[in-house]
Order: structure tokens, then C-alpha cells, then sequence
């Protein structure tokens, strides 16, 4: 179905050389265009009921995170349980999105979740990164399986990472066959299928050419979330990237009537920070897109500075470090 | 027994063409003691029309020219002019009532005013243009252009050839096109500037010269709208201040009289008839 | 309500501290005007902000020679190195005060408060830092060794920058050596009078700068006045033109920034979403009040469709309404006589076949207002390709080819500014080279700079503002003749009250056309070879 539509897209049979000609054949970023946009898109005021609005927005967006060579069941258990109750003194305050682990920290996290997790009826996704993450060199056996295993585990979401290798020396076929690949491998025997977020690594592509050609192909190629980075190499999200990355959903969304998620990872800590995210999403792809289908923070610390925050508006004076749970 | 002179006939010079006054008008040009030396084209305010068609049309391929190439064909200019010195140097001490001697140095002081001016020709935009360093990521450079068509009053009343050539040859510098009125008293030396013209690889319309009465003619090159620039140097004697009021409809460019004497080797002759272009593009790695 | 429903961020007035009527500043003090005084309003809400006095033509001579007593007695004696410290002092007083001004603009003019405070004012503080150092560097401008200044500078700014425009006139001609009689546009004159108080609070010596506001008689007064040396006027080409007639045969230096209707050309390989920025800032940058706007956009006919589509979509987003919301894009037209000539054209346009689009806003009920508009459509002949707006409206029309678009671009009586939009960048360097105008900004639009010279070919004004050559505007070489003709104040030191009027500057002329005349009898007809 979706390679149908990559087909009507691109305008030809996919090919190394459809594609080649697809993706060289977008319109050039102007960067310091780019950058001015998203700098007065950081301009914006967000006050009082707004900001208010806006935070438990952000809560709800929050992938939370933990990828770390030592974690372990302990951790994860305790990162769930930050999902599920960010903040013991309101239980008004919403739950984030998902958690994100590695794959064999999957089982943990279901588990952990309990009633919470998505699959048990309640509202928040596993989401496992895959494919030989965060550098992505496996051969494609390997990153298969990785994916496989994951979902099998109970994983709702797999972030995988392109083969950056393969797509600097230009081999763009081999870029989105991996990702229709990996695609498939995201199908459980009941037919359904965890959602495939792309990583792109853009810290790692440098140009924001790449970016919205490394977009393009990731969407393509069926990719339900198109995702900034790995938090692994600097520079991770940025909202210049971020913003091109709505360009191109929202690009995307106009030639075909289909929704593609973003999400930014690595490097929002700040509450103001995020804010500037909701408002580059809602100025440019559109409030729509303001939702845990289309829209998520891959972040950890964020969640306690805005649980600081909210802490700070609920109660009119500034909260402190002791009074939000670390994890 | 003496052989009998062949005179010239001393016409306009529109276009790269040596056209009579449309008005079919001549006027005498007399010797300083008196004598008659030859009838000159009156123009019109039609000839004055033409010529500014004329600049128009040769402002694109002259200031698209490469800048060497300009300095090249200017320097050609001064070549022919040497070759021609002699007789240079005749008009002028019979048109003027020089001595031989003050003729020649008038005529090679021409000369050398326009070798001065070809050589800067890929110079000028070096020295009146620059990098600006903007506070931004952009690169950002300004340059002097041409400013389109000047017309120019060049000097009355004596120093013929050396007065033209001081109004003339810094306006082409930069690729302007030209349309000078002679010195109305002392045009012959002028029409025998613009045969080197015709005759060197100066584009036909670069340069046009009108020889008749300034006072006739200035008045609608200073109101004409495809004018860019109006060079008075030589409108002392003119109602001037009108002609500075009527280029202002159009806002052109205007080099009032300077009181007397002029600079004839000015880089600020070549700059007052351009236009400080700026660009800024963006630059970034990403 | 929804999340785009961005609460209420107005920028606090607490910081404004205004007094409820203004005088002139004059010889370093605060005084009334003779004329009859005016009201200064926010455009916004209709609301009087101050009482604003108007200077006549005795005030505006009083201003004047305060201006050549401060030139004469003290600041052409000073030191370069000095007079560039006391224009660091402003550049630091206005970094200081930059909030407030920023406030007072926004108040006064109606621009979106986000664009004083990040572009207006924080270009002012650039423009003094910049020309404060050139103050003890003159010999490098480029007009020899030992240029020297021109004496007194009659400056008349508009209102669409009024803080920002009064930095371009004032910082190089202070660091040049010349001292300034301003006179700001009558409807915005509020950030001049806070700059008379920097100036007071910097210690620059009275009589250096001095402000006078009215209308337009005021400013005719000041720029026909025999004992300015050097008329610097930004504004519209009608008064520019009459300003260019009336310095005839004066011998006046004049500097001119006048109208524009600038081109902003997308060709098809554009980086689409950048050029799309680019084209609303071009034009709905300070509601489309810019001398330099990008009015007319010129698309690639084979972009055509997804440039305006992708326009109309991003127009859809701008927020307008209180100048002092910190997200308010698109602040209030500055006054309603503005609007009506903004109303006038855009029926023209409508008139003359153009299909407009309006982006849907909500108009509030106080003030004044037009919502960001664009004309698509629009053929060469139309007035609105052809007239300044000066509002925020846009004329699309369409090329085929590269030669096309300049012939389009270049079609117009103006040439003050131009945009590119490509990705290819030997077209870019071409294009650029050959369009008319005096500023070209090539994947980017309405930047400004301090070393950036700035200003129009055409009938979009003469000289430069900015970098060196905005410097040179203020400046002669040493061995430039000296005013054709003696001023007056030499020929006739007692007059007291021979006041000019436009026939005694009339009958001035005649006289130094004269006194031209004479003069070239006795000097020398040969050139002076170098």
C-alpha cells in the first residue's frame, strides 16, 4: 500500500535511480533562512493559560527515555513508574507518551507498566530503538532480528536508525530498502504492526539538504514517524531541523492526505525549549499535529523542568529540584 | 603653384554615425581672429532626442563589457588620438588662437588624461567598491556601477579638446553612454574626437556629441526622462540652475559647475556617475 | 479555544515614562514651539500619547543656528576621538533605554513590538557603535587625507522607522564633524524626543543635535534654510523631487532615500520554504511601511500555483492586532491617511482585474488596520506593479525566463532594492548584476547592516547610507572648492530675522548663479592636471 504511493509519488517504478532523481530533485534549504524562521518562531510569548495548556501538552508528548549502557531492569522499572505518575503530588498532571528503551529492556517495561501500557488498555507505548542503534552498522540480518526480537517482546514502537553510511556515499535505494525492510519486520503474526519511527541522525548529515531528502526517503518508504536523532552524536534535535522536518510532513501531508509524525530527540531539557517546539509544530505543520500520534519529545530530563513548572504556575511561587522525582 | 585644400564637412556624431542637424542648420565656426573655418552642425532638440535613443541603446552592451576590455578600447582611443595629433593640434591653435606650442600641450595633455582614465577602468570598482562585514551570516559586497545615459555640457569658451575629454572619458570609465555638448565656440576639434571614436572600437552609441548652441540644446537633455545623470561642467554660463531644477523631475544625477577650473584627472569624476550597488547573500555550511 | 489562540503577551507601558506635552530641542534644552502645537496618537487605538509642539519658521532658524554656533565654536574643534566617544555614549545609552524605545515605538508607530525591540532598536545602538568608530578615522573613508565635514546637516526623516532612520541621518553625520537640526515625521515624532534625552544624558554638547517636529512646512523651513550645508531626507519621491528643486544651485549636499517598488524574484529552483519567508518579510515586514519592500513579486510561471498556494497558507498564520503583544506579526497602519491610500489602491487593483485575496483576520474595532493582501494576477501596466503602496499588499506576476524577469524587475521609475530566489548561484551573481536597484538581497530579504550601504538608483533617491559611503555623504575631500557662493550667514552676520521663504531662496539662487558667473571670468579655464 504505502510503496504503491511512494510509487505514484516518485512518478516511476522505485529504483536506484528514481529515487536518486526524487530526493536531488527537492528544493533546496536556504540555512540561514532556515534558521532565521525558527528563531522567530522562538520568539513567541507563551503565557498564562496558554503556557499552562502547553505543558501538559508537552507531558503527553514525552517519549521518556532511559539508553544507557547500564541500564537495567531496576532502571527501567523505575522510569515506568515515572510514566505513569509524573508527579505524585497532581494527579491531574498527565501521562507521557511512551517509554523508550533498548530491546532487551522491552519484557521490563511491559511488564512494569502494567495496567498503564497501551497494550493492557491503558494509554502509554513501549517504544524499543532497534537496528543495531545508535550506529546502525549491523548487516541487515542483524538489525531484522533486532527489530523482530523487540516487537516480539511487546515493543508498540521501534525507532530505527538509517545506514548513514550508505546514504552519504549516495546509495539511496539501500536506504529506503532498509526501511521498507525493517518496516516489515515491524508486523506482529496478528497482522498488526508496531509504528516505525526513522531515525535520520541529521547530527550526522550535516546538511539541511540531507535532512529533507533523508526526510522524503524515510516517508517513502512507510515510516510512520520521521525522528531527529539518537541523542548519541551532537548536535541531536535542533529547531531549525525540526522545523524543516515539519516542512516536510506537512509537504507530505498536502500531496497525499497522510499524516507522518516527528519527533525530536536529544537535547530539549528546558520547559521553554519544548514550548518553542508546540509552537514551530502548531505555526507549521498545525495544531493537528499537537497530539502523541504526530507528535513527541525523545527526551528525559524534560519532564521535571516542566514538572517544575507546572508546580511553579500551580502554586504561584517557584518549585525546587527535591519536590519532582529524579527518573 | 599651392595645391587646393579639401575641406571638411564637420557633422554630429548619433549612434556611431555622422548624421547633419535633422533641422538642417549649420553655424559658422570662426578662427580667434576672425576668419572663417568651417560651418558646424546646429543641432536640435530632436538631434539631442536621438542621441539619447541612441546612449540607451548602448548602455547594456558597453557597461556589460568586461572591464579590461573597456580599458583596452579606451586605451585604443588614445592611440588613434596620438596618430592623429597633428591635427589635433591644428584646430586647436587655429580654433583657440593658441601658440603651436600651448596647442600641442593642450592636445597631449588630452591625450594623456585619456590614457589615465582607460587605465582605470579595472581599477575604479576596487577602490569605490568593498566588502562590508555585516553582522549576520552573509556575504555582502557593494560595487560602483554605471548609472545609465549622462549627458554632459563639456567646457565653453576654450581648452576644446582637453575640456572634453575631461567630461567625457570618466563617464565611459565606469560604461556609461554619453551625449556631450561641445564647446559651441571651438566644436572642431570635438568632431574629429568623435571620427577616432568611429573609427576605433568604441560601440556605435557610447558615445554622441551635439555641436550647436548649449543654451538650445541643454534644456531637454536636463529634462529628458531617459537620462540618468547630467554633467554641467560646462553650463557656468548657462542658466544652470534651471537645468539642476528641471533634472530634478526625474531625480538625476547632477555634477554641478565647479566655479572655474576642473579636475581633469578625478576619480571622483568616474564615481559621480555611479551607482553603489550592494548584494547580500545568505552562507552557511548546512 | 485552541492552542494558536496564543494568550494575551502585551509588553509593559510601565517602563514608558512620558511627559504629557513635548517641546523642541533646541541648543541642548527643551522649548516650546511658536507654531500650534499637534497631537501625537497611537495608531493602534486612536489615543493621544503626547502634546508635540510644532516649530515655525523661527524656530526652525533658531535650531539652525544653534546647529552652526555648536559646529563653529565647538564640535568641529573637537578632536575625531571625541566626538566618536560621545557617539559610544549614545550607542550605550540606547542598548540601555532599549526596552523603552522599543515601547515608544511601538506605541507611536504601531509596529509589532517584537520588531522594535529586535530589529529597530538594536540596529540603532549598531548604527552609533559603527559610525563612533569612523569618527577618528576619516582620512580611510576614501576622499583623501583630512576630509572635512560640511557644517550643519538639515535632516527630515518618515515615520515607518522613526528611532531607526534618525540613527542612519545622525550617527555619521556627528562622526563626521557636522552638527544636525532633525525634524522626525509629525506622526511618530515620540522616539526622537526620548533620543533628545539621551543626548542630554550623554553630555553631547548642546547645540549638536537638535530636534524640531511639525509638518511638512517645518521640514520645507529646515531644508530651505540658506545656512544648511547638507540636506539629508528620507521619504517619499514627491517630496524628494521638490526637495531636489528647491536645492538647486545651492551648493547643498543632499543625500535622498526615496520610494521603491521592488522586485522580489522566485525562480523555480528557490528554496521554496525559504522564499516563501522571504517574500512575506519582504512585504509585511513593519506592515509593508519599507521604502524597500519586496511589493512586487515576480514567480516563475512554472511555480506560479505553489508559491501562492504555499503564501496564502503561511499569510494565514500571521497574527495582527496589538502592537504591543510580543506575538503580534502584523502591528497597525501608521495612520489614516496611510489607510486611505492603501484602501485607494487596493480597489484600484481589484478595479483593474487583479483577483485579491485578503488573509482572514479579525480587524479591531479602534485604530487602524488592513489585513496582509495579496493581488494575484497582476499585469505590468497595473498602477498597483507600478505605484508605491507602502502597505501591507502584494502584486503577484509572472516570468518565463531569466531576461523576463529583469526586464519586469527593472521596469519601474524606481530602483531602490530587488530579491533573488535561487539555488543556482552563477544565475544568482548574473541576475543581481544587471538589475537596476541599489540593494539586491539574494535568498534573503529587508536585511539592514550599519556597514551595509543603502540607497537607490533611479528615481529611488541619490547617495548611500551605511559603510563608508554613508560616511562620504558628510564629508568633502580637502581639496573640494569650497560653497560656490558666500553663505549667508558670512554675507550678512547681523541678520536677525530675515527669515528664508521659498522666493528669497529663489532670488538666492539667481544670486550665487551670478556670483558663479562672475567668478569664472577671472579663474582659469585649464584644467589642473594632476
Amino acid at each position: 500500500m504505502s510503496i504503491d504511493l511512494a510509487r505514484t509519488v516518485v512518478g516511476a517504478e522505485l529504483s536506484e535511480r528514481s529515487l536518486r532523481g526524487f530526493v536531488l530533485g527537492l528544493p533546496g534549504v536556504d540555512a540561514v533562512g532556515l534558521e532565521q524562521r525558527a528563531a522567530a518562531l522562538a520568539t513567541r510569548s507563551i503565557k498564562t493559560s496558554s503556557k499552562r495548556r502547553a505543558l501538559d501538552t508537552i507531558v503527553s508528548l514525552i517519549d521518556l527515555t532511559t539508553l544507557e549502557g547500564a541500564d537495567t531492569p531496576g532502571k527501567v522499572r523505575s522510569l515506568a513508574a515515572k510514566a505513569v505518575l509524573p508527579d505524585p503530588s497532581d494527579a491531574g498532571c498527565p501521562q507521557v507518551a511512551a517509554v523508550c528503551v533498548y530491546g532487551d529492556m522491552v519484557p521490563y517495561a511491559v511488564e512494569a507498566l502494567g495496567a498503564a501500557h497501551a497494550g493492557a488498555g491503558g494509554s502509554i507505548n513501549v517504544a524499543a530503538v532497534a537496528t543495531a542503534f545508535p550506529s546502525g552498522r549491523a548487516s541487515l540480518r542483524v538489525k531484522l532480528a533486532d527489530t523482530a526480537d523487540a516487537v516480539a517482546a511487546g515493543a508498540d514502537e521501534i525507532d530505527m536508525v538509517i545506514d548513514r553510511g550508505a546514504f552519504l556515499s549516495g546509495r539511496y535505494s539501500e536506504v529506503f530498502d532498509e526501511i521498507v525492510a525493517v518496516k516489515e519486520a515491524c508486523r506482529r503474526g496478528d497482522g498488526t504492526s508496531a509504528h516505525l519511527k526513522v531515525i535520520l541522525e541529521t547530527g550526522e548529515l550535516s546538511t539541511y539538504d540531507n535532512v529533507r531528502r533523508a526526510s522524503w526517503l524515510a516517508i517513502l518508504a512507510g515510516a510512520d514517524f520521521i525522528k531527529t536523532s539518537t541523542g548519541k552524536v551532537s548536535p541531536a534535535a535542533t529547531l531549525p531541523v525540526t522545523l524543516l522536518m515539519l516542512e516536510v510532513v506537512r509537504d507530505w501531508h498536502r500531496l497525499t492526505g497522510e499524516l507522518v509524525g516527528v519527533k525530536p530527540a536529544g537535547g530539549i531539557r528546558s520547559s521553554k525549549d519544548a514550548v518553542r517546539y508546540l509552537v514551530t509544530v502548531a505555526e507549521t505543520a498545525g495544531e493537528r499535529w499537537l497530539d502523541p500520534h504526530l507528535f513527541r519529545f525523545g527526551a528525559s530530563s524534560l519532564l521535571n523542568d516542566v514538572l517544575l513548572q507546572r508546580q511553579k504556575l500551580a502554586s504561584g511561587h517557584y518549585s525546587g529540584a527535591d519536590y519532582v522525582t529524579i527518573d | 603653384m599651392t595645391r587646393l585644400a579639401v575641406p571638411k564637412t564637420y557633422k554630429l556624431f548619433i549612434g556611431g554615425a555622422f548624421p547633419r542637424s535633422e533641422s538642417g542648420r549649420t553655424y559658422e565656426v570662426l578662427a580667434a581672429n576672425g576668419t572663417f573655418l568651417a560651418n558646424a552642425a546646429k543641432a536640435s532638440r530632436k538631434d539631442a532626442r536621438d542621441a539619447v535613443v541612441a546612449a540607451r541603446k548602448a548602455v547594456v552592451g558597453w557597461s556589460g563589457a568586461t572591464a579590461y576590455n573597456r580599458g583596452q578600447v579606451l586605451y585604443r582611443v588614445a592611440e588613434l588620438l596620438e596618430g592623429r595629433r597633428a591635427q589635433f593640434v591644428e584646430e586647436v591653435r587655429a580654433s583657440e588662437g593658441l601658440s603651436a606650442k600651448d596647442a600641442a600641450a593642450q592636445v597631449d595633455d588630452a591625450i594623456d588624461t585619456w590614457v589615465w582614465y582607460a587605465g582605470w577602468a579595472d581599477k575604479y570598482a576596487q577602490v569605490a567598491g568593498n566588502a562590508n562585514p555585516v553582522a549576520g551570516p552573509f556575504f555582502n559586497i557593494s560595487v560602483p556601477e554605471p548609472t545609465g545615459v549622462v549627458a554632459a555640457i563639456a567646457p565653453q569658451g576654450g581648452s576644446s579638446l582637453l575640456g572634453l575629454v575631461a567630461v567625457m572619458a570618466p563617464a565611459l570609465v565606469s560604461g556609461n553612454a554619453v551625449v556631450v555638448v561641445a564647446d559651441e565656440a571651438h566644436p572642431l576639434s570635438a568632431i574629429s574626437l568623435t571620427e577616432v571614436l568611429a573609427t576605433s572600437d568604441v560601440p556605435g552609441g557610447v558615445v554622441n556629441v551635439l555641436t550647436g548652441s548649449a543654451v538650445e540644446i541643454a534644456p531637454w537633455l536636463a529634462s529628458h526622462s531617459d537620462v540618468n545623470a547630467l554633467d554641467l561642467t560646462g553650463a557656468e554660463e548657462l542658466d544652470w540652475v534651471d537645468l539642476q531644477i528641471a533634472a530634478a523631475e526625474t531625480l538625476k544625477r547632477v555634477l554641478p559647475p565647479t566655479g572655474g577650473a576642473i579636475e581633469t584627472r578625478s576619480l571622483e569624476r568616474i564615481t559621480a556617475f555611479t551607482e553603489t550597488k550592494t548584494v547580500w547573500h545568505t552562507k552557511s555550511m548546512r | 479555544m485552541t492552542f494558536l489562540d496564543y494568550a494575551p503577551a502585551p509588553e509593559s507601558r510601565a517602563i514608558l515614562n512620558l511627559r504629557p506635552s513635548y517641546g523642541l530641542f533646541i541648543d541642548g534644552e527643551f522649548v516650546d514651539g511658536h507654531g500650534a502645537p499637534f497631537r501625537t496618537i497611537s495608531p493602534a487605538s486612536e489615543e493621544t500619547i503626547a502634546e508635540i509642539s510644532t516649530a515655525d519658521e523661527h524656530d526652525v532658524d533658531l535650531a539652525v543656528r544653534a546647529a552652526r554656533r555648536a559646529y563653529d565654536r565647538v564640535w568641529s574643534k573637537l578632536s575625531g576621538a571625541d566626538r566618536g566617544k560621545y557617539l559610544f555614549r549614545i550607542a550605550r545609552l540606547v542598548q540601555e533605554r532599549a526596552r523603552e524605545l522599543a515601547v515608544a515605538e511601538s506605541l507611536d508607530n504601531g509596529k509589532p513590538i517584537k520588531e522594535s525591540r529586535d530589529v529597530d532598536v538594536p540596529l540603532v545602538a549598531a548604527w552609533f557603535f559603527y559610525y563612533a568608530g569612523w569618527a577618528d578615522k576619516l582620512d580611510h573613508v576614501g576622499l583623501g587625507p583630512a576630509p572635512r565635514a560640511l557644517g550643519v546637516a538639515g535632516q527630515v526623516i518618515p515615520w515607518n522607522f522613526p528611532l531607526l532612520m534618525l540613527a542612519w541621518k545622525i550617527a555619521p553625520a556627528l562622526a563626521a564633524g557636522n552638527t544636525v537640526v532633525l525634524k522626525p515625521a509629525e506622526t511618530t515624532p515620540l522616539t526622537a524626543l526620548l533620543f533628545a534625552e539621551i543626548v542630554q544624558q550623554a553630555g553631547v554638547p548642546a547645540g549638536v543635535v537638535n530636534i524640531v517636529t511639525g509638518a511638512g512646512e517645518t521640514g520645507r523651513r529646515l531644508v530651505n534654510h540658506p545656512d544648511v550645508d547638507k540636506v539629508a531626507f528620507t521619504g517619499s519621491t514627491a517630496v524628494g523631487r521638490e526637495i531636489a528643486r528647491s536645492i538647486a544651485g545651492t551648493g547643498k549636499k543632499v543625500t535622498l532615500e526615496l520610494g521603491g517598488k521592488a522586485a522580489n524574484i522566485v525562480f523555480d529552483d528557490a528554496p521554496i520554504d525559504q522564499a516563501i519567508e522571504g517574500v512575506v518579510n519582504g512585504i509585511f515586514f513593519n506592515q509593508g511601511h519599507v521604502c524597500c519592500a519586496g511589493s512586487r513579486l515576480l514567480v516563475q510561471e512554472s511555480v506560479h500555483d505553489e508559491v501562492v498556494d504555499r503564501l496564502k497558507a503561511r499569510l494565514s498564520t500571521l497574527r495582527l492586532g496589538d502592537p504591543l503583544d510580543k506575538n503580534t506579526d502584523i502591528g497597525a497602519i501608521n495612520s489614516a491617511e496611510q489607510l486611505a491610500r492603501i484602501r485607494e489602491l487596493s480597489d484600484v487593483g481589484e478595479a483593474e482585474g487583479a483577483e485579491r485575496w485578503s488573509a482572514e483576520c479579525a480587524i479591531p474595532d479602534r485604530g487602524f488596520w488592513f489585513a496582509p493582501t495579496i493581488f494575484d494576477g497582476v499585469s505590468t501596466s497595473s498602477r498597483i506593479a507600478r505605484e508605491e503602496i507602502f502597505g501591507p499588499v502584494l502584486s503577484v506576476l509572472t516570468f518565463r525566463t531569466p531576461d523576463e524577469a529583469i526586464a519586469k524587475a527593472n521596469n519601474t521609475p524606481y530602483g531602490l532594492s530587488a530579491g533573488i530566489w535561487t539555488d543556482k548561484g552563477s544565475r544568482m551573481l548574473a541576475v543581481a548584476d544587471r538589475l537596476r536597484a541599489g540593494v539586491v538581497w539574494a535568498n534573503t530579504f529587508n536585511r539592514f547592516d550599519p556597514a551595509s550601504p543603502f540607497g537607490g538608483y533611479k528615481e529611488s533617491g541619490y547617495g548611500r547610507e551605511g559603510g563608508r559611503q554613508g560616511l562620504a555623504a558628510y564629508l568633502a575631500s580637502a581639496d573640494a572648492r569650497t560653497a560656490l557662493a558666500p553663505r549667508a550667514s558670512d554675507a550678512s552676520p547681523a541678520r536677525s530675522d530675515a527669515l528664508p521663504t521659498p522666493e528669497d531662496a529663489k532670488a538666492g539662487r539667481a544670486a550665487k548663479s551670478r556670483s558663479v558667473s562672475s567668478r569664472t571670468e577671472s579663474s582659469t579655464r585649464k584644467g589642473s592636471a594632476r
